[in-house]
């Protein structure tokens, strides 16, 4: 009897593949965040994905289907994250996986993509060296490597007159990138960088650590934080010990003033300069277009941010590759097809995935958090750079 | 020297906040383990439930800061009368373990329910308008909200302290911490006397969880996340104390701010070798009873 | 062959004491059904060795709770200490397995003589309380210690050679599965004779009764280090798998949720009898699999009720309802 129900599992185990096979249904195995610190932004990921679904399943060839496996992560928490990647591709055999939020999680899945052969599209994590400068095989990246915003912004900041600099990031890979690559770009153009600070990454009251740095009287503090809640954390404290009114400024990357967030931060934000790929207040048509899609499902005071963008950009470059393959996957020729994707059609504007890394090819732009018809939102002074490649893997070649 | 000056103004003011919200929600838990010896984990559930409380108020229904803030403490305290009828009086008698893992499942529940009523993400706390900004005393400036939640904790300290030195009631918890079989022979109603305190308890660390939204953001995992400072502040200070914990929670505020402060390179690592070695010089507590 | 099993229970008292330390048939079921697992459930290997490590983990919290009442909140410090050092092993030194179990043992080991020699002076909320404080030291350090731990972003890149040089970890999981059932049923030999000696019969007698312990000249506070230390390094082993099957060791390894877990599926399976320890974990985790994939946040709800409810009415766990089940079954025959 017991043998008996065993045998039926079994052997509905072993057929069920091959039944889904049939259909042509392509599974992508779809990893966020859904639940601890930053739930909001895994939310968000996932409001994109039905999103692009309920817009463009029609565009896929006849008889296909896509399925999305979405996981939870729980927040940065790699082993969780590793072990979903190792069921996805060995128990549910998606055909891709997506999303990951934190750079922690993605590098412990990049290795999981590579010995199955099933292509990893990196939709948030902005760590460079989860890609090396020789790429990781079957991973690509289409949203930012923290590089890309943080070495343009130290550059523009030693140019604009701001003598003396506080860092404060949280203290993991992408903060210590942001720390670096600000470093470089301001110092070499003649800045001085007075201190800097790596918090701890749980941080939820930011005051001590900006009563320093205004204790510090710099002329800017430039920050790093998971975009998200944090960010909302680290303008409050920034208000609340007024260091708007001593004259120091706010900049970073665009993570301290990210859109979804931005309209709960008041006033105090306003002026804040930050150097990113993507706002929610870009008026390329693209993100106009993007932007009225979001707010007629999501209500009028939602706002896309550059990981909605990113997941946006990631389904896109999924689905032009499953078409490019008349519908029948296969993981090596899915990379080699991502590998060097390009759209101009993206709301960030012209984008490009490496043909020789993997990484995302970019424009960076200068924004200031100004009212736009009452609302803040992050306008973009001007295209600071165009097509930037990964910095990081420019000068570390070797890595 | 002035730079040291105002590094050591910063981290007094800053720890001092800190120190009141963690004795503010943990005091209650002090007496309450005192009195009925009962290891109640849980206790964080109590400010955690405080806080959306105060928040759903004021950020749904437009209450004023002040007022629900006082809803906050009353509905939370007369939750807890039921929960301590219900669930927490029958595992008086049991032993720490099961204590343990009873307050361990109420924080897992808690988490779970509180997550389905009000989303993973963690409340708005919207300070009102005469208390944002910043506060300028001459010599420097200092957060409002700050400012306020400093001296308001102060008063509801020496109104509590008042309270279990001068009234009828607060001479039964004394009695009853220092020698509960004596007490009820002098005919103190002990089951009735636990119920009110637990109350009060538990209200307080809603006050405290409500008030302090701005340092100890509100969310699910608010019970998990803060347990261990709620614990340290008890254990340090010293079980059935009134007094022990509030120096506990000012040296826990303030050492926690000066870690960040000066050294955030190694985060709470002295902090928590410290409470190690506290309570392996003195087991019971700085003021606790050997 | 369920009846034969009630019978062996009976007979005189002289003969039950003469057989309860020889194994029992049914003490072989649980390798059965293991192995058995391997060849139904080949997509679930991943799962199976995660499941197989924990129940080492909960085994070793068992010597420590179970058997000499030692109640702690800390057991993860040894099980991430434990994976840790065979991560850096792995990293720094050689990647051949097996010595590495034995680097996370020692070290492991030696984090739970020093401690124990200074926490078990102390009982009640305090010794929680210090277990907690070494969790979080060493938490602390794993976070801060960049350089050597890689901080929140963990060690990665560990590659491990074949075991034995012959085989090698694969993907699908079979060489972890294989792996971790053999540890695990070493360390269970070794555990059921630990438990059935004499040491460890007098920690029974330290947990129930500390006081006669003590005046019938028992060095007790000798015996909890020592089996502090056992169950630590035993703790370490368990890290050491982890870390060995999954190439990766991050901080999640010494969380206090992970601490709070293992307790929570050794009371459901039962404390005190190293089998409460495999039934709860394989309930629980197979539970939280098929359920919190679903409905990851309603998890949490579930399994707080039910501690609740065990707390409230079914001290034993799962085990314990089974044996009030068969004295019940045994009550009425009569």
């Amino acid at each position: 009897m017991k043998f008996a129900k065993f045998a039926a599992i079994a052997l509905a185990a072993t057929i069920l593949p091959f039944a889904s096979a049939m259909a042509q249904t392509i599974k992508i195995g779809f990893i966020t965040s859904y639940t601890g610190q930053n739930a909001s932004v895994g939310v968000m990921m996932d409001k994109t994905v039905k999103l692009w679904m309920k817009e463009h399943e029609k565009d896929l060839p006849a008889g296909v289907k896509v399925e999305i496996l979405t996981r939870d992560d729980t927040g940065p928490n790699p082993e969780t994250a590793k072990r979903l990647a190792t069921e996805l591709v060995t128990r549910d055999k998606v055909d891709f996986l997506a999303g990951v939020i934190w750079t922690p999680n993605a590098a412990a899945i990049a290795p999981i993509a590579a010995e199955a052969k099933t292509p990893f599209v990196i939709m948030n994590a902005g760590t460079s060296a989860i890609i090396p400068s020789g790429g990781a095989p079957y991973t690509v990246r289409v949203s930012f490597t923290l590089w890309q915003s943080s070495l343009p912004l130290g550059q523009w900041a030693a140019k604009n007159n701001l003598k003396k600099v506080y860092s404060l990031v949280s203290d993991f890979g992408p903060g210590i990138d942001a720390e670096t690559a600000f470093k470089k770009g301001f110092t070499d153009g003649g800045g001085n960088l007075v201190e800097a600070v790596r918090m701890p990454l749980a941080t939820q009251d930011f005051a001590p650590f900006m009563q320093k740095a205004k204790d510090a009287k710099p002329d800017a503090v430039f920050v790093f934080i998971p975009a998200g809640v944090q960010a909302t954390g680290v303008m409050k404290a920034y208000s609340d010990l007024g260091l708007a009114k001593e004259g120091i400024k706010l900049i970073g990357p665009g993570d301290i003033t990210t859109d979804e967030e931005l309209p709960n931060m008041g006033d105090v934000a306003l002026g804040a300069i930050t150097m990113f790929h993507y706002s929610a207040a870009a008026t390329r048509p693209a993100n106009q277009a993007f932007l009225k899609m979001w707010q007629r499902d999501y209500g009028a005071n939602d706002w896309p941010a550059f990981e909605a963008a990113a997941t946006w950009d990631g389904m896109m470059a999924i689905f032009d590759t499953i078409k490019a393959q008349g519908g029948k996957v296969n993981g090596e020729k899915s990379y080699s097809l991502l590998k060097g994707w390009k759209t101009d059609n993206s709301p960030r504007g012209p984008i490009m995935i490496d043909p020789e890394n993997g990484d995302i090819i970019q424009n960076e732009y200068l924004r200031r958090v100004e009212k736009v018809n009452g609302v803040l939102g992050n306008v973009e002074i001007e295209t600071f750079q165009t097509a930037v490649k990964d910095p990081w893997k420019l000068l570390n070649p070797k890595k | 020297m002035d730079a040291f000056l105002s590094a050591f103004v910063s981290i007094l003011f800053h720890g001092l906040a800190y120190a009141m919200i963690l004795y503010v929600i943990s005091v209650g838990l002090s007496v309450t383990m005192g009195l009925m010896g009962f290891v109640n984990l849980a206790h964080g559930v109590f400010a955690m439930l405080g806080g959306y409380v105060m928040t759903t108020l004021m950020n749904r229904y437009g209450i004023p800061f002040g007022f629900a803030l006082l809803a906050a403490f009353i509905a939370v305290a007369l939750f807890s009368i039921v929960l301590e009828r219900l669930l927490y009086s029958r595992l008086y008698r049991a032993g720490e373990l099961e204590q343990v893992l009873f307050s361990i499942g109420i924080i897992f529940m808690s988490v779970a329910l509180v997550r389905y009523t009000w989303g993973a993400l963690p409340q708005r706390m919207v300070v009102p308008e005469m208390l944002r900004g910043s506060l300028d005393f001459g010599f420097r400036s200092f957060p409002t909200y700050r400012t306020f939640l400093i001296i308001v904790s102060f008063g509801v300290i020496a109104a509590l302290w008042l309270g279990i030195e001068r009234t009828n009631f607060g001479a039964q918890v004394r009695a009853a911490v220092d020698n509960r079989r004596m007490a009820e022979s002098l005919g103190i109603n002990t089951s009735k006397l636990f119920t009110l305190t637990f109350a009060l308890g538990s209200g307080l660390a809603a006050f405290g969880g409500g008030m302090g939204a701005d340092i100890l953001a509100i969310n699910p995992q608010y019970a998990q996340d803060y347990l261990i400072y709620f614990l340290m502040v008890v254990s340090v200070g010293g079980l059935g104390s009134i007094r022990g914990p509030f120096v506990a929670a000012l040296l826990l505020g303030i050492g926690d701010t000066a870690c960040r402060y000066l050294v955030p390179e190694f985060g709470a690592f002295f902090l928590f070798a410290a409470m190690m070695g506290i309570l392996l010089w003195r087991p019971m507590g700085l003021f606790g009873k050997a | 062959m369920i009846f034969k099993w009630f019978n062996a229970e009976q007979g005189s008292a002289v003969e039950r004491f003469a057989k309860r330390d020889r194994l029992n048939p049914l003490e072989l079921l649980p390798w059965i059904l293991a192995i058995a697992a391997y060849y139904v459930f080949p997509s679930y290997l991943p799962l199976g060795s995660q499941i197989l490590l924990t129940i080492l983990f909960a085994i070793s919290l068992d010597l420590a709770l179970g058997y000499a009442g030692i109640i702690t909140l800390g057991h993860a410090a040894f099980f991430g200490v434990g994976a840790y050092s065979a991560g850096l092993y792995a990293l720094h030194v050689t990647g051949e397995p097996l010595s590495g179990l034995v680097v996370a043992a020692i070290a492991a080991g030696i984090l739970g003589l020093l401690s124990g020699l200074v926490i078990l002076r102390t009982t009640g909320l305090t010794l929680i309380m210090l277990t907690l404080a070494v969790l979080l030291i060493v938490q602390e350090f794993a976070n801060r210690a960049r350089p050597i731990t890689g901080g929140a972003d963990g060690l990665n890149g560990i590659a491990m050679l074949p075991i034995f040089g012959v085989f090698r970890f694969d993907l699908f999981g079979h060489t972890a599965y294989w792996y971790c059932l053999s540890v695990l049923f070493v360390m269970w030999i070794f555990g059921l004779l630990l438990v059935r000696s004499p040491f460890g019969r007098s920690l029974t007698g330290v947990r129930e009764n500390i006081t006669r312990m003590h005046s019938i000249g028992a060095p007790v506070r000798r015996r909890l280090v020592t089996i502090y230390t056992i169950s630590a390094a035993m703790a370490g082993v368990a890290g050491a798998l982890l870390a060995q099957t999954s190439q990766f060791v991050g901080l999640a390894t010494l969380g206090f949720e992970r601490s709070g877990e293992i307790v929570i599926m050794l009371v459901l399976g039962g404390i005190g009898r190293i089998y409460g320890a495999i039934v709860g974990v394989v309930i629980f985790m197979i539970a939280q699999d098929s359920f919190a994939r679903a409905n990851p946040a309603f998890w949490s709800f579930w399994v707080g009720l039910l501690l609740v409810l065990i707390v409230l009415f079914a001290r034993g766990g799962a085990l314990g309802i089974a044996d009030n089940l068969v004295a019940l079954l045994r009550g009425r025959k009569k």
